[in-house]
């Protein structure tokens, strides 16, 4: 059944164990996004401790391959440097954008590999991406933050 | 089928109006494609309706036989043309029983019927029941689909005047409970939904608008859901304006009507300005034709009024009383056969009663999106999302509901196919 490729087993399963999950403290940027066609939601947070990303914390409603995104962001980025997340970042947001026909990275983009189908349902890929760009907004704000202390 | 001894002296089961539906369906041509190997079941027909052969016909053939501009020439295709377009025009109005044809206007749907309306009233308006300002107020409610209500926050921007609104209750339907408060001197125009796109409830009008009456405000009837599924007659309804939207109701795309009683069209300014709305252009200053030409600017969308002609032709033969019927059968089935799937919640009157064939409900645990996609697999089309009506997902506390809603061409078999996708979408997220 062509589901099977949307709903992947590591999908289903970042959807119903999320990693990560609830809002935390400290954090230096705090974003809402949301997806104005489905009212899907989400608060995002990230901690920086210079270059790297020592938490990033989140909180939200929507479907499952909106909460199964922000698990797997969680499980990729969080502890890495900026410049490492946003290299996922940009290899995830390749992959969506690819209509399906992009092999993705797995070396890169781990468990995000399982998201490929969600490139073939051009009505589902904002929900994958809507952690994404909020993860994109949170690091920049924070980066700027942290310039202006400096 | 059960046999059912109705007591004589009270209405029996053949004096209900009725259609074969399976005849009805012939006429769709895409009620038999595939999809997702699946046949087709459409449940979506509350977004758009599908199109009756009649009707895609009616637009060939104009744009095969009769194509040109109309109302601007002498020569036999512009004569033909605006023969077709006029015509679609009085089998609109005799459609919702407007006392006169010129009291139909053309837009391009639903909401720009709207956007007309609040366009109207402002500080400077003519007619002092259009003169808008700080301390006048206008009246919507809760249950609106965003284009009556956008429409409204836009001109309380513009004046300062101030936007209420009547709540809804736990069951789906207006809360009158303040309608002496809410409705009162101040307000100018009260603009509800005839029928919820999201909840299915279809709105008693008669004691908002004898409060109406009483206070000298306007009413506006958001028709979009109702007029394609209900016998309508604006006389009977006593409403000053009414909404609606030709692709709801079996027609093209790109036209929806406008109908509003002819002396307030004719107070009202132009909304948009160009060619056809004029009576006369100096260089220094235009007058304006009156209604309906003042408010159809620019070349109409002639094949769509055609094809929307044809549509109404086509409810006419089916008849309104027989569709109504229909629906109410077929939503009865439904609020059944959906009660027996466990951890559905239906948003809206529970019982086939004041209320349309448009059900919206959630799933236990299981976000719509995922519900609709599961259901798509299987072929099973349904809307799911905030439904353009956010303020009833706000008031009900969910971020987004599951809609099936029916027309003529649905039958109990796909409201069972409705079920059994529930049923998969239920093991997929167990
Ligand atoms: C109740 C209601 N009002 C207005 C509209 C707007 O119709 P249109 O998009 O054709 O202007 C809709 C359609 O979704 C509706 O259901």
């Amino acid at each position: 059944m062509q589901l099977d490729q949307l709903y992947q087993e590591i999908i289903l399963d970042h959807y119903k164990r999320p990693q990560g999950r609830g809002l935390r403290e400290p954090f230096a940027a705090d974003v809402h996004h949301v997806n104005p066609t489905c009212g899907d939601e989400i608060t995002l947070r990230v901690a920086l401790d210079g270059e790297t990303i020592s938490d990033i914390s989140y909180d939200g409603q929507g479907c499952s391959i909106s909460q199964a995104s922000a698990s797997v962001l969680y499980e990729l980025c969080n502890g890495r440097t900026v410049d490492g997340a946003l290299t996922v970042h940009a290899a995830f947001v390749e992959l969506m954008g690819g209509k399906g026909q992009i092999e993705p990275d797995e070396e890169v983009l781990g468990d995000a590999v399982a998201f490929a189908g969600v490139a073939k349902y051009p009505a589902r890929v904002k929900c994958a991406l809507l952690s994404w760009m909020a993860l994109k907004d949170a690091v920049a704000q924070a980066v700027a933050l942290e310039k202006e202390e400096v | 089928m059960t046999a059912l001894t109705i007591p004589a002296g009270m209405p029996q089961y053949d004096d209900k109006p009725r259609f074969d539906v399976e005849r009805v369906r012939a006429d769709f041509p895409i009620l038999g494609r595939e999809v997702n190997g699946h046949p087709l079941v459409y449940l979506d027909s509350g977004n758009t309706s599908q199109k009756p052969r009649q009707v895609i016909d009616a637009v060939a053939r104009y744009y095969a036989e009769h194509n040109a501009n109309v109302a601007r020439s002498v020569h036999t295709l512009g004569t033909e043309s605006t023969e077709a377009y006029e015509g679609a025009r009085a089998k609109v109005a005799a459609f919702i029983g407007a006392p006169s044809v010129d009291e139909v206007v053309f837009t391009k749907n639903a909401t720009e019927a709207l956007n007309l309306v609040a366009h109207a009233f402002g500080p400077h308006a003519q007619d002092p029941r259009f003169r808008l300002g700080p301390g006048d107020e206008i009246v919507i409610s809760e249950m609106e689909h965003h284009s009556n209500i956008v429409p409204w926050q836009l001109l309380c921007e513009r004046t300062g005047a101030t936007l209420r609104w009547f709540g809804l209750t736990e069951s789906g339907r207006l809360d009158e409970t303040n309608l002496d408060e809410l409705v009162n001197e101040r307000t100018k125009i009260v603009s509800i939904v005839h029928m919820s796109n999201v909840l299915g409830t279809v709105n008693a009008t008669a004691r908002i608008t004898a409060r109406v009456r009483e206070v000298g405000a306007l009413l506006m009837l958001d028709c979009s859901q109702s007029v394609p599924h209900l016998p309508m007659d604006v006389v009977d309804y006593d409403a000053d304006f009414i909404a609606f939207t030709g692709h709801k109701m079996l027609g093209p795309t790109g036209i929806g009507v406008l109908w509003g009683r002819l002396e307030l069209l004719n107070t009202m300014p132009p909304f948009l300005g160009g060619g056809s709305m004029i009576e006369t252009v100096k260089m220094t200053g235009s007058t304006f034709a009156p209604a309906p030409a003042r408010f159809e600017a620019g070349t109409p969308p002639i094949a769509q009024a055609v094809g929307l002609g044809a549509a109404i032709d086509y409810l006419n033969a089916v008849g309104m009383d027989a569709v109504a019927w229909h629906d109410k059968e077929l939503t009865a089935y439904a609020l059944d056969a959906l009660d027996t799937v466990p951890g559905l919640r239906i948003y809206g009157p529970k019982v086939p009663v004041g209320r349309g064939a448009t059900i919206s409900f959630t799933l236990d645990g299981i976000h719509p999106h995922d519900v609709g996609q599961v259901l798509d697999s299987l072929g099973v089309q349904v809307r799911v999302g905030h439904h353009c009506a956010k303020p009833i997902c706000d008031r009900f506390a969910v971020p987004a509901l599951t809609r099936a809603s029916f027309y003529l061409y649905t039958t109990t078999d796909e409201v069972d196919a409705l079920v059994r996708g529930l049923d998969q979408v239920r093991k997929v997220f167990a």
